[in-house]
């Protein structure tokens, strides 16, 4: 059992396998997002209150989930990668750093336009827009100390190390409408009481919280595949296997 | 069905620059990363390919 | 300078920008936590005293004037145990409406009158299609006329 948890933690191994996965991911993500915005846009009614600008929660609502659920996973790899030493957990976490900071500016981007027309105002510092802001910039940070720093295994600490103090923020975007005064709503979908949506505008949102999911995995393993290949470009196997077949798809 | 024409639907009930640009920057975003992606495979590839064509002429 | 040097300069520059704005950013946070005050903190004087701040509720039903010169608006906003008078000149955002949430910033007067500088509509986290709403609204109203039958007094809604 555990040599198979050794045998896949090694990159040669998961570069071949996240190969695979990938186009599966991608076909998953594309499928659910037409079946969701056909729900969003067709299916899903006019809102009493909003009209048609609420019909943005489609991709603000699974966009500000994505953010911070990479931000978490990314720092589960952190902490794995600084516990257990193993190279490749550092490079999940770094794979997923730069789509979590798209999914961040997405859903702040998206907020805006949702903002002036419901709102009146594109931004205000409330706790809930000021944390969202904040957690892109504890990816930007981490991705730039990242940068900063030419050792690798050194960079791979220090923003480790970022990114596990960072994830303070992460229940604290959750919870800032219930903990503070914020001009931003609570939440519509909780675990603890019954959603406040009209059904098929959720299975509209639900849908494409899904393909976001699905995209984002896609992304970060077609990332994670190049940073394989930029850290062990000197290494045999890719060497011998990888440079020929990219050699023979190009001459 | 929500929508009468196809022009009603593009108006969006009078919101049509908030939702559409909503939904055209999110577009734009996922198109970017993957010609990104796509881009720095290519330069790593190649570089990794020089250097091997490096090592066998000096051999 | 070495290419090398340019680019640690380059990212030290990043990085110090990125850490002022978080600071910048940090200090919005903890200054507006208490992003507005309720109509019954106003009147418990614990809004700051002397400065602007954000007042947040319910627009009272009933209470939206328009004044003669046709651009100043007065309505009440609740938090149905204490109500203050707001009083603004300028643009309502679409989502304003009697029964609705409020956030007004602006200052309190000695007249007790709050001059909002700007006002947004907070929405609830309800979302459903009109019909859905109406009948919502028509229990809701039924509801309340068997109350009042009930009790055959009218308590009202204000202060």
């Amino acid at each position: 059992m555990a040599l198979n948890i050794w045998r896949f933690a090694s990159p040669q191994v998961i570069y071949p396998i996240a190969g695979r996965m990938i186009p599966g991911f991608m076909l998953a993500a594309a499928v659910l997002a037409l079946a969701g915005l056909y729900i969003g846009f067709f299916v899903a009614p006019t809102d009493f209150q909003q009209g048609e600008s609420y019909r943005i929660i489609f991709i603000h609502v699974p966009a500000a989930w994505m953010s911070m659920l990479i931000y978490v996973v990314m720092a589960f790899w952190c902490a794995i990668g600084m516990i257990m030493r193993t190279r490749l957990s550092f490079m999940m976490a770094l794979a997923l750093a730069p789509t979590g900071a798209l999914m961040t500016f997405i859903a702040l981007w998206t907020g805006a336009l949702w903002g002036k027309p419901a709102w009146g105002t594109w931004w205000v510092w409330d706790a809930r827009l000021t944390s969202e802001l904040i957690l892109l910039f504890l990816y930007i940070g981490f991705l730039s100390l990242h940068a900063a720093i030419d050792d690798v295994r050194r960079a791979d600490r220090a923003a480790g190390l970022l990114a596990l103090v960072g994830v303070i923020n992460v229940p604290i975007i959750y919870f800032s409408v219930q903990w503070w005064n914020t001009l931003h709503q609570g939440a519509s979908v909780s675990l603890t009481r019954a959603p406040s949506m009209a059904s098929t505008m959720l299975a509209g949102m639900l849908i494409m919280v899904l393909s976001a999911w699905m995209y984002s995995i896609a992304a970060s393993l077609m990332r994670l595949r190049i940073i394989i290949l930029e850290r062990e470009a000197d290494a045999d196997w890719v060497q011998e296997q990888i440079v020929p077949i990219a050699q023979g798809a190009k001459p | 069905m929500n929508w009468g024409s196809a022009a009603e639907f593009f108006a969006m009930g009078g919101y049509a620059d908030y939702v559409w640009g909503a939904y055209g920057i999110t577009v734009l975003v996922i198109v970017a990363e993957l010609l990104s992606l796509a881009r720095r495979k290519r330069t790593c590839l190649r570089r990794i390919s020089r250097r091997v064509t490096l090592q066998e002429s000096e051999r | 300078m070495k290419p090398r040097h340019k680019r640690l300069a380059l990212i030290v520059a990043g990085l110090a920008a990125l850490g002022g704005a978080a600071a910048f950013v940090l200090n919005a946070f903890q200054s507006n936590l208490v992003f507005f005050y309720s109509p019954s903190q106003v009147v418990a004087h614990e809004a700051p005293q002397g400065k602007p701040f954000r007042i947040g509720g319910l627009v009272q039903a009933g209470s939206l004037q328009r004044e003669s010169d046709g651009v100043t608006i007065r309505f009440a906003v609740t938090d149905t145990a204490s109500t203050i008078p707001v009083a603004y000149t300028g643009i309502l955002p679409d989502l304003f409406k009697e029964g609705k949430g409020v956030v007004a910033q602006g200052h309190l007067d000695a007249d007790g009158v709050f001059r909002a500088k700007e006002v947004l509509a907070k929405h609830d986290e309800n979302y459903m299609p009109p019909e859905a709403a109406e009948a919502v609204e028509r229990a809701h109203k039924a509801m309340q006329e068997s109350q009042k039958t009930l009790l055959e007094t009218d308590t009202g809604t204000g202060g």
